[in-house]
């Protein structure tokens, strides 16, 4: 149990890290923008737990904020997909180069 | 009357204003603006004149700049030379503005001529009654705009515009020099007082390595104003300005200021042999130089400008050999004989509408008044005994001789010799013989302008018995009393002195007669033997050539490298600042366009930017 180092899973955190924010700023369609959004929110849960574990003082703070993002996470998405949605019927496309009203 | 001497130079700045203002309403009616307002000045200058014989200097003074406990101030003094200064100045703008009056008849701008004349003789009369240096300096610099004004008054001609902007840059750079010297004066004095720096000098607070500097940088605003040698380029040229404006301004009034102010500050030089030694070489250099220009001149008003050049290196010779009383004297008597001269000249302009000589001829008859005006003044230049030039150019010899200056004495005499050749040439060929270009409708000119010559040919002549070896020393007494800085009233000389000078102009004068007007000697006799002379001669020396080359070219080269240096250095700069932060507005505009996935990438550029330096200082960002 205690063979996997902290290391890892900070790596880990990282690479899905990056992995969203890549994602998030370079993907046109919107739902992969979000999906990808996910995946940093996650990144950070790993990085929350692994250090609630192996931390300078664990304690199981860092589990119940990951479950808190968790949950805000699952809030987000809905309403950002809503938004999503409200804007498809709109303007008949998920493309995010076009979804430039909140420059005006 | 005393008190009242600073009304004297307000009357000609009204005359200014009032021309200024309503000048062009006036027209011709301008001339009786000037003329009455001078004529009080005259007045007013006469009578401080007469009372400063009997009475003591007049000096006042109020603070007019209290900077910590220095304080700077003006007002004005009535001493022996201001008083002489005073009534020479307002008495010679005054038939000036008379004269004018003809002269200038149906010019476009006559008000503004008049205009120009009453400033320029309010700072003239300004300069004299100056009691401190500062005052002086800025009188002087007055001074020159108006001669600037004056020379550039037909500025539609090229070359009057040259001429104007060459006076103006020429007594610049003598300009500079006073002006380090009164610093340095006043570094050294504490005051730019005229009394106080003697003072000071008397009491020895001044090194002796710094009079003689002072006094040389002094002396260089001198040659600038006075045209000197090599500064007196300018002058000759200065001629483009009307002839009035030639006989107030650069014969008779402002030239003579580089001189006023080395009298004024003769207790200076005084102190330094090495300054009084520059001065009297300057001086005679200049008188020998000039004279033997002014040979082979063909335009009347240049062969008189360069003969003034000749006569004020006269007078810095005499102050130079400790002869204050010459040089004021010969100041005084010159402005006489050298304005007349000038309106004389004028009056024959006006009447052949030519300046060069060669087309003139014939003169005497036509015009009969003109005509032994001139000659009255040329005998008086030439120092024919009994005029007043006579009297004064002897006391020069004198002064140059007793001085200790043999060799200088030589070249003085030389050059009394040149000054009598010349102007009886100019005499005999502009007034003798036949006419020689085409003369249609020679006129007299009108009484106006015969008056004012009338005047000075008569203190022509009788100008020089103040102050002769025969009839006692009034005015070098009077100059010099109660102040034995300033030297003798009058200086024992030897007597062969007075028969050599006489003989000398003579022997000029029947030269000139022999070549031009019996003829009986051919013209190029000497420059037949050796035309190169008559070229170098012709030509100036080629100072103007010289100065061309060497002083003009360099400024040019300098100038450009400088420009290049701005176009390249300070501009480039100045626009690579402009071009950054308009690269910066550019991109930040182009930033907010609406797209998130930008701004995204922006911000986490930047926090990656933050962590970077964040990494690299440790956090301690200073």
């Amino acid at each position: 149990m205690s063979s996997v180092p902290a290391s890892a899973f900070l790596a880990l955190a990282l690479i899905l890290f990056c992995i969203g924010l890549y994602g998030a700023l370079t993907k046109r369609n919107t739902v992969i923008v979000l999906i990808s959004i996910e995946l940093m929110l996650n990144a950070v849960n790993i990085n929350l737990v692994t250090f609630s574990k192996y931390g300078m003082a664990p304690s199981i703070t860092g589990q119940v904020f990951a479950l808190f993002a968790m949950a805000v996470a699952a809030a987000e998405a809905a309403v950002g997909l809503a938004i999503l949605m409200s804007l498809y019927r709109n303007k008949k496309t998920v493309n995010i180069d076009e979804m430039d009203q909140m420059k005006h | 009357m005393m008190e009242n001497a600073w009304l004297i130079p307000l009357f000609p700045l009204l005359s200014f204003l009032i021309l200024l203002l309503i000048g062009k309403r006036l027209r011709e009616a301008s001339a009786y603006v000037g003329i009455l307002l001078t004529l009080a000045s005259l007045v007013f200058s006469i009578l401080v004149l007469f009372e400063r014989f009997t009475e003591p200097t007049y000096i006042t003074k109020f603070d007019w700049l209290t900077i910590g406990d220095l304080h700077l101030t003006a007002g004005f003094e009535v001493n022996q030379l201001n008083a002489l200064m005073l009534f020479i100045v307002s008495l010679v703008s005054f038939l000036v503005h008379t004269y004018s009056k003809g002269y200038m008849h149906g010019d476009e701008r006559f008000p503004v001529f008049y205009a120009y004349l009453g400033l320029f003789t309010f700072a003239m009369l300004g300069l004299v009654i100056s009691p401190n240096l500062l005052q002086t300096y800025i009188f002087w610099e007055l001074v020159g705009v108006g001669s600037f004004l004056l020379i550039g008054f037909y500025f539609y001609k090229e070359e009057a515009k040259a001429a104007a902007k060459k006076a103006f840059i020429m007594t610049r750079i003598g300009d500079v020099g006073l002006f380090i010297g009164m610093i340095l004066i006043f570094w050294q004095t504490k005051s730019f007082e005229y009394s106080e720096i003697f003072r000071a000098v008397e009491a020895g607070a001044v090194s002796q390595t710094m009079i003689t500097l002072t006094a040389i940088l002094i002396f260089i605003g001198a040659v600038g104003k006075s045209g000197q040698f090599p500064l007196h380029t300018w002058l000759p040229d200065a001629m483009e300005g009307p002839t009035p404006v030639s006989a107030l301004i650069h014969a008779a009034t402002m030239v003579a200021a580089g001189v006023y102010l080395v009298a004024a500050l003769f207790p200076l030089f005084q102190a330094s042999q090495t300054a009084l030694l520059t001065v009297a070489t300057i001086g005679a250099f200049t008188a020998i130089f000039a004279a033997s220009i002014g040979l082979v001149q063909t335009d009347i008003k240049r062969v008189l400008a360069y003969s003034t050049v000749s006569q004020l290196g006269y007078m810095m010779l005499a102050l130079g050999s400790a002869g204050y009383v010459a040089g004021v004297f010969h100041l005084m008597t010159h402005a006489f004989f050298k304005a007349l001269l000038f309106l004389a000249a004028g009056s024959v302009i006006h009447a052949v509408h030519t300046q060069n000589i060669e087309e003139m001829g014939g003169l005497w008859k036509k015009l009969k008044f003109t005509g032994p005006l001139f000659l009255i003044g040329t005998l008086a230049i030439s120092g024919v005994p009994g005029l007043s030039g006579f009297f004064s150019k002897d006391e020069i010899l004198v002064a140059a001789w007793e001085g200790g200056h043999p060799v200088l004495f030589l070249l003085a005499l030389i050059a009394a010799f040149f000054t009598a050749f010349y102007m009886f040439r100019l005499f005999f060929l502009v007034f003798t013989g036949e006419a020689r270009g085409e003369q249609k409708h020679v006129h007299e000119s009108p009484s106006l302008m015969t008056l004012p010559m009338l005047v000075l040919g008569v203190l022509a002549i009788i100008g020089g018995y103040v102050n002769t070896p025969w009839f006692g020393s009034f005015l070098g007494d009077w100059l010099v009393d109660g102040n034995e800085a300033l030297g003798h009233g009058h200086i024992e000389g030897p007597a062969w002195i007075m028969i050599a000078a006489t003989v000398v102009s003579l022997l000029g004068i029947y030269l000139a007669w022999l070549i031009y007007g019996k003829r009986s000697v051919a013209r190029d006799w000497l420059s037949g033997a050796g035309g190169t002379l008559h070229t170098i001669l012709l030509n100036k020396y080629y100072v103007d050539e010289f100065y061309q080359l060497i002083v003009v070219n360099f400024v040019k080269g300098f100038s450009y490298f400088l420009r290049f240096i701005d176009v390249f250095l300070v501009e480039g700069i100045v626009k690579g600042v402009a071009g950054f932060v308009q690269g910066l507005g550019i991109t930040g505009s182009k930033m907010q366009n609406g797209q998130v996935q930008t701004y995204g990438a922006v911000a986490f550029i930047g926090l990656a930017v933050l962590a970077v330096i964040f990494a690299l200082t440790g956090g301690y960002l200073k």
